[in-house]
Parts: structure tokens; C-alpha cells; sequence
């Protein structure tokens, strides 16, 4: 039976890689994440029958409880509120590793088993990575919901507070690996995990939160992984391995397209960059043309090539329905629409992306920053929906710019800029967007979703 | 667990993680989000760990701390793998 259940456990490993590797393409990915699904499901089939598994009374209520909640929170979600989603399944993943370290722990100390060095430095782990991950992740989710401030928040002596507690866990750590029975010292470490989790993402601003997200999508594979170890279970090493992979990849990307390091975004970083005058936005000043929705209607009905550029603006207003309707009319129009879609916009990677599928645009309409920005010369118009940072050309030029080297999608480019914005407010990054002020951008004043069914309006009555 | 023992546990997991990047490199970033949700609801794979505990025949704070960890880890498996679907169902091309 050990032996099948270990064959078993190499399969449900194979399922995942093969489930990751068809999220390669949108043709295979619902495909993937099957076989994936089915991994996870013939993994705990098997381990029913494993020979510790004697009752079963408490694992019903735990399925059930835990299907209903995880069905009706996947079912009920908008699409504008995966970002918080994930958040809360990573939070769910992460602590779920840390109870079952604990678990283990006292079940070793019950049947008196030798606790060795080894376990003890994994169970550490567990616990240390799972409790981050777990309260790292509701702070997150508090600040993508409006629960918690999504502003960068610093507290004295940040960094010192933060390196100490880190100190304490590894220290307590080293005490808990020579004296394994200490159990007062391993849930000391959980209590100053937890904290640690709290403190590290509170300074992380809103828009910094694809980042944020990234990085504790890494953690909640990593700590799956350390109680692999703890179990000395390989699949899930695997399993873990390749969720933290994935989670560091994704935010290696997404500090690379914010052109900061990982430890700036960390520490809550472009908050002292804006010289202090944050609101009032440096940089050039001038007059904004604005246009109506009649006007632009006119525009774009004479255009041949457009570029829509969404922001998490769009996501806000839930403006990507009238988007499709615009995008629809456009098309009718024969005029050629894209989407160009920067690497940060909104608050998770790909987060545009599924707003706009949700809307049931074609996928191969949406383009990623290196495939249209050389395009931008060719484009009659660009039409930003909600989006800001992003498109602000300070980032090629200017290198006083808190966003200098920070890859931009070149919209300046094309022949007619139309800025969709409520206001001439700054972006996340504190400066005024010079884009604004340029002899071919026009402003379309108007929240995102008004203001392009408004739009779409007029386009139907020409 | 002895050394050795250790040291192929380390094995598997460093292959793994390359494995891991070579795989994400290729997913594109129109699929960022589902990558996010599923690889997400992979990393529930702790919930074999909650079964053990859960099911040990004592009952113990080991049974109480599995059973929470089972709900946690269900609840990121099913409204991960679900969630992701509901995604993916989305994205079609015309």
C-alpha cells in the first residue's frame, strides 16, 4: 500500500507539472488546470488510505466546511476582486502549512518519536514562511477590499523593527533545533511570524500590490514545500517548488516593468522619491485640451487604427463592458482595434486580461508591451481608459523622474492621444503626467464607464 | 530523518524549482492572473498533510490543529482550482 500511495503521489506530481505547462497557451489552459485539479484529487484519494489515516469523522466536517466556503467564495467573486481572491487563497495555503507543522510537531512529541535536527529546522520553516504568508496575505486582501489603508504606511525604525523580529525567529529557531521539546519557543516563533507578516506588507502601497501578491504567492508555495520536508513527502516538495517558482518569476517581472528593485517595492519604496510634492506634481505644467464624447466620437469615426490602453482605472469603474461596446462598434466600423496592455496595470499580474476576456474580448486582440510599442507610430489613435504611470513619457527622458527607465507603452507616439480620466490628478508614483500636456493629447474627462457609454452612444447615432 | 535522507529531500526540490521556471517562463502574461489563482490552489497541496493529522485515531491537539488546517487547505484547493476554471472559461477568441 506505501508503495502505491508513493506511485500515486509521482503521478499527481506529473499532473501538476503537465497542468502547469498547458496554462502555456489559452487553447490548453482550462485543459491544464483539469489535470492539475485531478492531480490534487487522486493525491488525496491516496493519502485516505494511508496507514496513519484511522478516523474519519473530522476530515468529513473539514472537506465539507472547506468546499462549501472555498466553492462559494470562487463562485460569488467579481472579476475585479481576484486580486483580493488570490490573496485570501494564498493567505488559506499558507496558513494551512503552518498548522499542519504544528500538527506534526505534537503528534511527534505524543507518540514520543525522536525529534532530529533535520525536522526541526524544516518544522521551524514551516511555521516561520506559513504564519508570514498567512497574515501577509489578509493585510493584503484588506488593502485591495478598502479594509486597510492602500497608501504606503511607515512606522519608525521599519527596517530595524522587521531585521530584529527575523533575528528572533531564527534564534528561537536555533534553540527549538537543540532542545526539540521546547513547544513554548516554536509558538513563539508562530506569534512573531504572524507579526512579521503584518509589518511587512503594511508599508506596501496599492498599486505596488501586484508585487506584493507575487511575492506571497511564492511564500504559500515555499511553505507547502518545508512541510513537504517535515513529511518527507517529495510531492509536496514538487508541488511547492513549482508554486514558488512561479510566484518569484512573476515578481521578478513585475519589479523589472516598474524598473525597482525588489527590496524598494518591499520597503514601500516611490514614497520619498516624489520630492515631497506629491499632489501638487512637478514637471510640466501647461493646458490640457479636453474633448467631448461627440467630438471624440468624430475622431475615432475617421480613424483606421486604434489602441485602447486600460488601467486600473477600468477595473474601478467596471468600465470593461463598455469597452467591449465601444471596441464592437469600432470593429463594425471596420476600424482596427487593439489592446495594449502594460505589465502593472491594475492591481495583479494579468489582472486586464481577464477583466477584458470576462467582457469577451478575443484574447489575440490584447497585446503585451513588446509586441505593439514599436506599433505606436502607425496608431491613429490611442485611447487610455484608467490608466496613468504607465504611459507617462518622463520614464524615456526625464531622470529626475521617480519613474525613470521604468518601461512605458510609448502611446505619445501616435498620431492622437485621448487620456480617459476623471481628473488631471497624479498616478500612483506622486508626479504629474507630462503626456497630459502634449500638443496631440486630448483629455476625455469622466469616470471610465460613463464616460465611454457615453461615448458609444454618440458613435451609434453618427 | 537522517542526513542523506535530507539531502535527496533538497535534491527534489531544487529540480523542482527548475522545472518551475522553465515551465513559467512560457506561460504569457495574458495568463498572469489564472497562473496566479492556479498555481495558487497547487500549493494547497498541504491538505495531505491535514488529512494525516486530521485522521490520526487519538484524538489530539494534533486532530484539532488538522481539522483547521483542513478547512484552510480545502477551502484553497476548491475555490482555487474553481475560481481558475471560471477564468479560463472566459478567455475565447472569435
Amino acid at each position: 500500500m506505501q508503495i502505491l500511495s508513493y506511485l500515486v503521489y509521482l503521478v499527481a506530481s506529473i499532473l501538476f507539472i503537465f497542468g502547469i505547462k498547458k496554462l502555456g497557451s489559452p487553447k490548453t489552459a482550462r485543459q491544464g488546470n483539469f489535470l492539475s485539479a485531478l492531480g490534487m484529487f487522486l493525491a488525496v484519494v491516496i493519502t485516505l488510505f494511508d496507514q496513519r489515516v484511522l478516523t474519519f469523522e473530522y476530515i468529513i466536517i473539514g472537506v465539507i466546511i472547506g468546499s462549501a466556503i472555498g466553492a462559494f467564495m470562487a463562485l460569488k467573486v467579481p472579476m475585479t476582486g481576484m486580486p483580493q481572491m488570490v490573496g485570501l487563497l494564498n493567505g488559506f495555503g499558507g496558513g494551512a502549512s503552518a498548522l499542519v507543522a504544528f500538527a506534526e510537531y505534537y503528534h511527534i512529541l505524543n507518540v514520543n518519536k525522536p525529534l532530529d535536527a533535520a525536522t526541526s529546522i524544516t518544522l521551524v520553516l514551516s511555521v516561520l514562511i506559513g504564519a508570514v504568508t498567512f497574515t501577509g496575505s489578509f493585510i493584503a486582501f484588506g488593502k485591495l477590499q478598502g479594509f486597510v489603508t492602500g497608501k504606503v504606511v511607515k512606522y519608525p525604525l521599519q527596517n530595524p523593527i522587521n531585521v530584529l523580529l527575523l533575528l528572533a525567529v531564527i534564534v528561537a529557531g536555533v534553540f527549538v533545533v537543540m532542545e526539540p521539546s521546547s513547544e513554548d519557543l516554536l509558538i513563539g516563533i508562530l506569534i512573531v511570524s504572524l507579526i512579521l507578516g503584518v509589518l511587512l506588507v503594511l508599508p506596501i502601497g496599492g498599486a505596488d500590490m501586484p508585487v506584493a501578491i507575487s511575492l506571497l504567492n511564492s511564500y504559500s508555495g515555499l511553505a507547502a514545500s518545508m512541510t513537504g520536508f517535515v513529511l518527507q513527502n517529495n510531492m509536496l516538495i514538487i508541488a511547492g517548488a513549482l508554486v514558488g517558482a512561479s510566484g518569484i518569476i512573476l515578481t521578478l517581472i513585475m519589479c523589472r516593468v516598474m524598473n525597482r528593485s525588489l527590496m524598494n517595492v518591499v520597503l514601500g519604496g516611490w514614497a520619498d522619491a516624489g520630492s515631497g510634492g506629491a499632489g501638487s506634481g512637478d514637471g510640466p505644467q501647461g493646458d490640457a485640451k479636453s474633448v467631448d464624447a461627440e467630438e471624440l466620437a468624430m475622431i475615432l469615426d475617421s480613424a483606421q487604427n486604434v489602441v485602447i490602453v486600460p488601467g486600473y482605472g477600468m477595473a474601478v469603474t467596471q468600465a470593461q463592458h463598455a469597452v467591449r461596446d465601444l471596441t464592437n462598434i469600432l470593429e463594425k466600423k471596420n476600424i482596427n482595434v487593439r489592446f495594449a496592455i502594460h505589465p502593472v496595470a491594475g492591481r495583479m499580474p494579468g489582472h486586464m486580461n481577464v477583466l477584458l476576456a470576462e467582457a469577451q474580448v478575443s484574447y489575440d486582440k490584447l497585446f503585451a508591451l513588446e509586441d505593439i510599442n514599436d506599433d505606436f507610430p502607425n496608431v491613429d489613435v490611442a485611447l487610455i481608459v484608467g490608466a496613468n504611470d504607465v504611459v507617462n513619457p518622463a520614464a524615456r527622458h526625464d531622470q529626475n523622474s521617480p519613474i525613470y527607465g521604468m518601461p512605458i507603452l510609448n502611446v505619445d507616439y501616435a498620431k492622437t492621444v485621448v487620456v480617459n480620466k476623471r481628473s488631471l490628478n497624479v498616478g500612483y508614483a506622486g508626479i504629474q503626467n507630462e503626456l497630459f500636456f502634449y500638443p496631440n493629447t486630448l483629455m476625455f474627462f469622466g469616470s471610465a464607464k460613463e464616460a465611454i457609454n457615453k461615448l458609444v452612444n454618440e458613435l451609434k447615432e453618427l | 530523518m537522517e542526513i542523506h535522507e535530507l539531502i535527496m529531500l533538497i535534491y527534489v526540490f531544487v529540480l523542482a524549482i527548475f522545472v518551475g521556471f522553465e515551465l513559467i517562463t512560457k506561460v504569457p502574461p495574458t495568463l498572469h492572473t489564472p497562473l496566479m489563482s492556479g498555481s495558487n490552489a497547487i500549493s494547497g497541496i498541504t491538505i495531505v498533510g491535514a488529512l494525516l493529522s486530521a485522521g490520526l485515531e487519538e484524538f489530539t491537539i494534533s486532530t484539532i490543529l488538522g481539522l483547521v488546517a483542513l478547512i484552510f487547505a480545502t477551502i484553497n484547493v476548491v475555490g482555487g482550482y474553481l475560481v481558475t476554471d471560471r477564468m479560463l472559461k472566459m478567455f475565447k477568441k472569435k
